[in-house]
């Protein structure tokens, strides 16, 4: 972690939706041009971190603050416009809109016209599928394409902070590899990214930090390399107890 | 032949009104997901601000009518539906019924409940005559500015950026405000947007009609929603060609059926309608991204 004030600062962070609580007093400090991954099993609140993060729903309890301004008061259309950009679950593309579109959408809260056009010409030559479809409704685009065109809309905020939700799930292998080597090209440039995922052996080579989330809290955290060697892991990941005995991964 | 062309464009002209109601219905369903029955009201009070303006310059009518029916979608949005904006469909549904009996009452209160005639724009009842086939006035009007306003929303739609918000709120309102997209800013366009197409629809009605009455727009809606659930709830393109699809069944049953089934001619239209849906229960044009709204 960087030495000067954290970027994104999550204290005491509780979520409920009705009677189940999903995140249980969270901390967490992302500095600025980190990486950090948070892995975990279906369930386990990784979205959730996320969500509120992005103004999606409101924390019961617990503050975030952004760049020195407190985050959860923003309303969700101004969370963007803050400097965060989220590529969710499940992309969320619009598939009736055209590629195009997308893009468009995703500068949103820029006004700068000539520098988005340069930002997206510049996209277009990373993404070269989407240059050939911009055209195209987004619906028609593979799913590897369509992650593609998620995470390009997410970039066209020109965000401070990326935050990305699983974005392997559901992609073959040989896609996953090129999706992470896209999220290593976005972090060579400088962008802050949180990543969720439940492929934890993914996010080692691409992460700074790892946090290990199991029933809403974290149960580790370390650098990548700490703990992708740590013999807790799998204990963490399956939520068993840092005591208990140790499951099978 | 003659008559066949004359019942064509017949079937065309109420087909556009009906198509322009079922777009009203369909951006506020499209944005919303609320079935806004109170849009019949939007039409009514054009009708009557027609009315209280009469004998004025006829701009100073088409837009006084515009205006207060842009006015009353704004009030009903900021006043009925945006404290329920989270609540379940059929939460807005009742509002929306519960606006729409409560400005009908108040008109009966206000103007009360008797027909009152409007002779607006009698130039319009005239005939003319096209390519040797005598045709009403009005019919050519009501398909021209059915077709100019047609363009001027696709045109909105597709090219402006507010219509690229509309477009992409009405498939995924969560992600498009996650994008930086606003609510009530995009909202409130699609009411005012409805008002217009409202006060379109009930300046047409009353010219060809020439009375004005507190139900005069709930009847418009009904058959006009009715077309929106065929053509695709969700979506625009649906709803205008599932609004025409009826007004224009209606008008071609009524003069191709026999006589002594002319009567019958909804009970027809509406079988059309239940066999569609067993057919196409998505509508003819389904939605793209037809999901709950959150």
């Amino acid at each position: 972690m960087t030495a000067s004030t954290p970027l994104l600062e999550i204290a005491g962070l509780v979520v409920r939706y009705g009677a189940i609580t999903a995140l249980r007093s969270i901390d967490l400090a992302v500095g600025e041009g980190e990486v950090v991954s948070i892995v975990g099993p279906n369930g386990a609140g990784k979205t959730s971190l996320l969500s509120a993060v992005a103004g999606l729903v409101k924390p019961a309890q617990g503050t975030m603050t952004f760049a020195g301004r407190r985050l959860d008061l923003v309303a969700l259309e101004d969370v963007v416009a803050h400097g965060i950009a989220l590529v969710p679950e499940g992309r969320h593309i619009f598939a009736s809109l055209s590629v195009m579109e997308n893009l468009k959408l995703g500068a949103t809260v820029r006004r700068d016209a000539g520098a988005v056009a340069a930002d997206m010409d510049r996209f277009f030559g990373m993404f070269p599928i989407l240059s050939e479809r911009r055209r195209q409704p987004a619906g028609q685009l593979s799913g590897g394409e369509q992650q593609q065109l998620a995470i390009a809309r997410a970039l066209l905020s020109r965000p401070r902070l990326l935050m990305l939700d699983e974005p392997s799930l559901g992609l073959a292998p040989m896609i996953v590899d090129q999706i992470y080597a896209l999220l290593r090209t976005i972090r060579a440039q400088g962008t802050t990214i949180l990543l969720v995922e439940q492929n934890a052996e993914r996010v080692f080579g691409v992460s700074d930090r790892v946090f290990v989330i199991s029933g809403g809290t974290f149960g580790l955290s370390g650098s990548a390399a700490e703990i992708k060697n740590d013999p807790r892991f799998d204990a963490a990941y399956f939520g068993v107890g840092m005591h208990a005995a140790a499951g099978g991964r | 032949m003659e008559r066949l062309v004359q019942i064509l464009v017949d079937a065309v002209s109420v087909g556009s009104l009906y198509a322009l109601t079922a777009l009203g219905i369909g951006l506020i369903f499209g944005v919303m997901r609320l079935i806004n029955f109170a849009h019949g009201e939007l039409i009514t009070i054009a009708a009557y601000t027609l009315l209280a303006l009469f004998g004025l310059p006829l701009p100073v009518m088409l837009f006084g009518a515009a205006a207060v029916a842009i006015l009353l979608a704004l009030v009903t949005e900021r006043v009925a539906f945006r404290p329920l904006r989270n609540a379940d469909p059929t939460t807005l549904l009742i509002s929306s019924f519960a606006v729409s009996f409560f400005l009908q009452k108040l008109l009966i209160l206000v103007v009360g409940s008797r027909l009152k005639g409007l002779d607006f724009l009698p130039v319009l009842g005239r005939q003319i005559e096209l390519a040797g086939i005598r045709l009403q006035l009005l019919q050519i009007v009501t398909i021209l500015v059915s077709i100019v306003l047609l363009a001027a929303l696709t045109w909105f739609l597709r090219a402006t950026r507010l219509g690229l918000h509309m477009r992409a709120a009405a498939e995924d309102f969560r992600m498009a405000r996650v994008l930086g997209v606003r609510a009530n800013r995009v909202i409130a366009v699609a009411f005012a947007l409805s008002g217009i197409l409202a006060a379109a629809v009930s300046c047409l009605v009353v010219v060809q009609t020439g009375v004005v009455q507190p139900r005069m727009g709930l009847q418009l809606v009904i058959i006009a929603f009715v077309g929106t659930v065929i053509g695709g709830l969700g979506s625009l393109s649906g709803a205008a060609f599932g609004g025409f699809l009826v007004g224009a069944a209606s008008i071609l049953l009524q003069a191709l059926l026999p006589p002594d089934l002319r009567a019958f001619r909804e009970a027809f239209v509406f079988i059309a309608v239940a066999l569609i849906l067993l057919l196409r229960p998505q509508g003819l044009i389904p939605a793209a991204g037809l999901k709950e709204r959150v």
